[in-house]
């Protein structure tokens, strides 16, 4: 019985193409992996084998001592692991706060409500009844995310939280990371910006080609390290 | 004076092609399946209806107690236990699914209750009418109008006002992700089909007692279901409804010049749409 994530050896495809070659990792409550790597590395397929969203074909995902692998997503989010997908993907003939509550719908219980998710993103507050399309790309992160923190979730998985996003835009929702993990929840960041990720994170691993090239602490490797082991070379 | 009154029953069916197009088009957007065992699924609520009515001995319309609940059920069952395992990624396998139910439908009906034309006998109900002036209403007509209208608020209402609407659209727009809402793809496309075959019964009934029915006359419902949800607008409740009656209206118009032309008449008006609006008068899905 251990607490938190844990994978050991798994294998996922993506379509016919085998998009991981036995990735393990290990994830404390409470700490911030950064996953890093090349497009095409396996990242998003590595989130959605610990969702639900995938399968994987071999290995075992573990979450707080229950072996999860190949659980369906509608009951992974039940045990309070949650995904801000890539692209948000909202839902968009939901307004603004239909897909808050849809969020939350799990009824897990917890710190996060449409009130403390309004207080984290005010905008979201003032833009509730509105089609959720309307907003802007930051905004709607906001609301990916607040749909994501409405189910209480003890693991968050973000993927490319920053693509498309202006720059200013990516410094706010960052800014607001801390409050969110403080909660004594863990999160897996994905994240083309490496030095970003790592900034946020207590620990992260480098994907190549499917397999964990490298992993520890961020301070613990060299600059030069960490873009071999990201490039693969 | 005479015109206004083939628009007026004209209107008051379609009432009935509003209640026929409902469920056909909630199925449509919920999951993107174009059901064409519908119309078929009408006949058989018509039957259900019959039988319920000779065990019964109820009214028709008192019927609908239990063909509603028993209609649902068998949705509910035909969706977890056939049409799930269809959908997904391609739009054929479940359109082909859907065709041959349609065809075991007809068969399995005709076996058991022969091709003898039946009808639901409503008894004064179906005579009965109110005069305004020189028109006269008759009550059938209007509460089966009353019906779609009802079934068509009741819709709507379900599917912006509460949580089971919400599990509709959210599942409709990303069903991948609706899952990690805890919203299980098979179950939500359950209930889909149940509530849709529930308005199923509603219009089986009503077409049982408006006029005969057989076991091969499903496909001739579909049609007409098809033609209001298309110059509706795909997505459209309210414009279904409009759908029902623009072709009603055709039909009554068509009829009034010669009673040849009633079925031809509904079926021009449709295609005058088509090519005047090719989406339909108020679209609301794209694609």
């Amino acid at each position: 019985m251990s607490d938190g994530l844990r994978l050991t050896d798994v294998e996922s495809f993506y379509g016919d193409f085998q998009a991981l070659h036995g990735v393990s990792l290990a994830l404390e409550p409470g700490q911030v992996l950064a996953l890093i790597g090349a497009n095409g590395a396996g990242k998003s397929t590595l989130l959605k084998s610990i969702c639900g969203l995938a399968s994987p074909e071999r290995g075992r995902v573990e979450w707080n001592g229950r072996d999860i692998t190949g659980w369906k997503g509608s009951a992974t989010v039940a045990l309070g692991i949650a995904l801000v997908p890539e692209g948000r993907r909202l839902f968009k003939s939901l307004s603004v706060e239909e897909n808050l509550v849809l969020g939350g719908q799990v009824g897990r219980k917890g710190p996060w409500t449409l009130k403390t998710i309004y207080e984290l993103f005010p905008v979201l507050a003032e833009k509730r009844h509105q089609p959720s399309t309307s907003l802007s790309g930051g905004q709607q992160q906001m609301v990916s995310i607040g749909r994501a923190l409405m189910s209480n979730p003890d693991l968050v998985l973000f993927d490319e939280l920053s693509l498309g996003l202006a720059p200013i835009v990516i410094k706010d929702i960052y800014a607001q990371l801390p409050r969110i993990t403080g909660q004594g929840m863990s999160a897996i960041l994905v994240e083309q910006d490496v030095t970003r990720a790592l900034g946020a994170a207590s620990q992260f691993l480098c994907l190549a080609e499917g397999r964990v090239s490298l992993a520890g602490r961020p301070g613990e490797h060299s600059r030069d390290a960490i873009s071999a082991a990201y490039f693969g070379t | 004076m005479d015109l206004v009154n083939i628009v007026l029953q004209g209107v008051l069916v379609g009432g009935l092609y509003a209640l026929f197009a409902a469920g056909l088009s909630l199925i449509f957007g919920v999951m993107r399946l174009v059901n064409i065992a519908h119309g078929d699924l009408i006949v058989l609520a018509a039957y259900v209806a019959m039988e319920v009515v000779k065990l019964t001995g109820l009214h028709p319309l008192v019927s609908l107690i239990f063909v509603v609940p028993l209609m649902a059920a068998f949705g509910y069952a035909l969706q977890r236990g056939i049409l799930n395992r269809t959908l997904g990624g391609d739009l054929l396998p479940p359109l082909l699914v859907s065709f041959g139910l349609s065809v075991i439908l007809q068969n399995g009906l005709l076996a058991v209750f022969t091709a003898d034309s039946r009808k639901l006998d409503a008894g004064a109900l179906e005579t009965a009418s109110v005069a305004f002036g020189g028109i006269s209403i008759g009550i059938l007509p209007a509460l089966m109008f009353g019906a779609a209208v009802a079934v068509i608020a009741g819709l709507q209402f379900l599917f912006y006002r509460t949580a089971l609407g919400r599990a509709f659209r959210a599942t409709s727009d990303d069903a991948e992700i609706a899952e990690l809402m805890g919203l299980d793809r098979a179950q939500v496309f359950g209930w889909a089909m149940a509530l849709s075959l529930a308005v199923v019964a509603i219009a089986g009934v009503f077409l049982a007692i408006r006029s005969n029915f057989d076991p091969f006359m499903g496909p001739g419902r579909l049609i007409f279901g098809f033609e209001a949800v298309i110059i509706g607008g795909l997505g459209n409740l309210w414009g279904t409804l409009v759908g029902g009656v623009i072709l009603g209206v055709g039909q009554g118009l068509g009829a009034a010049i010669d009673p040849g032309w009633q079925i031809l008449a509904g079926h021009v008006a449709f295609l005058l749409i088509l090519a005047l609006k090719p989406r339909g008068l108020f679209p609301r899905i794209d694609g």
